[in-house]
């Protein structure tokens, strides 16, 4: 386990020497922010209450996306992996007595952590200085966000694992980047929280694995009833099956690709 | 031989294959061929041996490379490194053997070096005095010093392929596999780390196995050539007993006194002439060769040359190339 939380601090300050692009990081969130707030709130104006949120659910769901989105980077950046997939550098990755997801799930989770607390907490407190956010109030709250903002960031981590390892077969990913950073945002409640959707659309969406990287954490800080089994265990219990399930078949696929695919170039 | 087991087989290959498949031609009408990458190799590299594999690009270095440390899966024979099973023991395997990539890094792009090098004490599990003390004699020997500190994307290949080396030597492996390890460096890094595997090999016994194009290399560090071309193994034994399978001749170069025609002499053939300077294969004893030239011309200078490694493996190839691909 040493080695898994050494591979974790130097993800961790890896991407602590980035700087500049986390000021310009944390800008970008808020101005994203700014605008999709002002959006909403126009729309509440003139209906206040869709599927059960208001105009101050949809805009706390705005900070909390923002927040979030760079740490689960549901639109990126690929893991290095693909890169590494596509140039043959994974070979020398193979070569470490250490299993390829392990060690790429500890760098990514020590970028994760860096996000979310040097990104993610400051574009929230320009949000609720800006905005009136619902946020919890109890301890107890808190640490259920907390929780789900860890297995948002795994899931994030887990699907990107997937996307890049099919490298090994297609060779060239960005073809499912250019689908997945379609499909993805809209399926998480990046574009627009889920509720706005017609209800059976909504339904589907939050069952599936985006969702639980950006809307059920919005909804657990929320508090909403809508969320799986009507409160935030079952929210938490979602994520967790997903993050699971997405991580065994990440492993299972690792071992096939391993075994049956070549590493590339001389 | 400097390992109390110098019997050991550190690395045992019986007949290894490897085939890829290629699919071509147009979509819908594609056709699937199988080409031997690498085909019947019978290899045995001994506990304290340093092996050079030689062979031009494509001729299957990298593929018996890849197969060795366990991230390519033979077709065909078998394969056993230190007693294990590389395709099928790979990680195990990992923890007992070095490996460098001399075109690419294991090292961490953006943090300093000696934040990678730390990180394999954890990776391979050393105990943290013995740590300190192998990179301290590493430090020492490779002069690490002045650039510890540096993120590695910030060092000259030189420093990064040291760095490299001594990543992958800190745990101590009892085999180091080296995938041209001189690539792109400057004379004087290429003698640093010459020298240091010499002294690696003789005072801790290590085995090593490396691929390089650089004959200067081979010159300086190997007792055994392996030579491989086609797949197959062309060639293996030791440099003179290259040198002797595939006679090269010596070259007599002859600066005379002003611009001739080109020189006819028995026991000599013409190569080339440039001014006053003249080459000539011999076939014949040299000094009855010079003799000859001397009676008839007016010697400036001469000079004879001994065919160097690289002419012989080029020789090699070239006595191969009829075989299909």
């Amino acid at each position: 386990m040493r080695v898994y939380s050494a591979v974790y601090i130097a993800g961790l300050r890896r991407y602590s020497t980035y700087r500049a692009a986390t000021l310009a990081g944390i800008l970008t969130n808020s101005v994203f922010g700014c605008i999709n707030a002002a959006v909403l709130l126009a729309l509440f104006s003139v209906r206040p209450l869709i599927n059960g949120y208001d105009a101050a659910d949809a805009v706390t769901q705005v900070f909390v996306c923002q927040a979030l989105v760079a740490t689960v980077a549901i639109l990126g950046p690929p893991l290095d992996l693909g890169e590494r997939i596509r140039s043959g550098a994974v070979g020398t990755d193979l070569l470490r007595p250490v299993p390829l997801l392990g060690w790429w799930l500890a760098e990514d989770m020590g970028r994760a952590t860096f996000s979310i607390v040097f990104r993610g907490v400051p574009t929230l407190l320009i949000g609720t200085v800006l905005f009136d956010l619902l946020l919890p109030g109890t301890a107890g709250h808190w640490a259920a966000v907390l929780a789900s903002v860890a297995l948002a960031a795994v899931i994030g981590f887990a699907l990107r694992y997937l996307y890049e390892l099919a490298g090994f077969w297609i060779l060239d990913t960005r073809g499912i980047w250019a689908v997945v950073g379609l499909v993805g945002p809209v399926a998480a409640g990046v574009l627009l929280p889920l509720p706005l959707f017609p209800p059976g659309v909504a339904d589907v969406l939050r069952a599936l694995p985006w969702a639980s990287m950006i809307q059920i954490p919005a909804e657990i800080t929320l508090g909403k009833e809508s969320l799986p089994g009507g409160s935030a265990a079952g929210g938490l219990a979602l994520q967790a099956g997903w993050a699971a399930a997405l991580l065994l078949l990440g492993a299972r696929l690792t071992s096939a690709a391993t075994r049956k695919v070549v590493v590339q170039g001389g | 031989m400097t390992s109390a087991h110098s019997d050991d087989a550190v690395i045992e290959a019986v007949g290894l294959g490897r085939d890829f498949v290629l699919s071509e031609g147009p979509l819908f009408r594609r056709r699937r061929r199988t080409v031997a990458a690498v085909r019947g190799i019978d290899l045995t590299v001994r506990a304290g041996e340093v092996v050079g594999y030689l062979g031009p690009n494509g001729a299957g270095k990298s593929s018996t490379m890849k197969m060795l440390t366990g991230i390519l899966t033979p077709t065909s024979g078998s394969l056993r490194v230190l007693g294990m099973e590389p395709a099928r023991e790979r990680t195990r395997l990992a923890s007992h053997i070095g490996v460098v990539f001399g075109q690419r890094t294991t090292l961490w792009w953006d943090l300093p070096l000696k934040d990678s090098l730390e990180l394999t004490r954890h990776m391979y599990r050393v105990p943290a005095a013995d740590h300190a003390r192998r990179l301290a004699e590493l430090t020492g020997l490779l002069e690490l010093g002045p650039f510890l500190a540096t993120p590695v994307r910030q060092l000259s290949l030189g420093q990064r392929m040291r760095g490299d080396l001594t990543a992958a030597l800190l745990h101590g492996p009892r085999l180091l596999v080296l995938d041209e390890p001189t690539i792109g460096l400057d004379v004087v890094s290429k003698a640093t780390i010459r020298e240091f595997l010499l002294r690696l090999n003789a005072e801790e016994g290590t085995t090593i196995l490396l691929t390089t194009h650089d004959l200067g290399d081979v010159e300086r560090l190997c007792d055994r050539v392996v030579v491989i071309d086609h797949g197959s193994l062309a060639y293996d034994g030791d440099l003179a007993g290259l040198r002797a399978a595939v006679p090269v001749p010596r070259v007599l170069v002859v600066d005379l006194a002003e611009p001739s025609p080109p020189l006819e002499v028995a026991g000599a053939r013409f190569v080339r002439a440039e001014g006053p300077r003249q080459w000539l294969e011999l076939e014949d004893n040299p000094s009855a060769v010079i003799a000859r030239v001397a009676a008839g011309n007016e010697i400036a200078d001469l000079t004879l040359r001994e065919p160097d490694i690289e002419g012989v493996v080029a020789a090699l190839y070239r006595g191969a190339e009829p075989r299909p691909a």
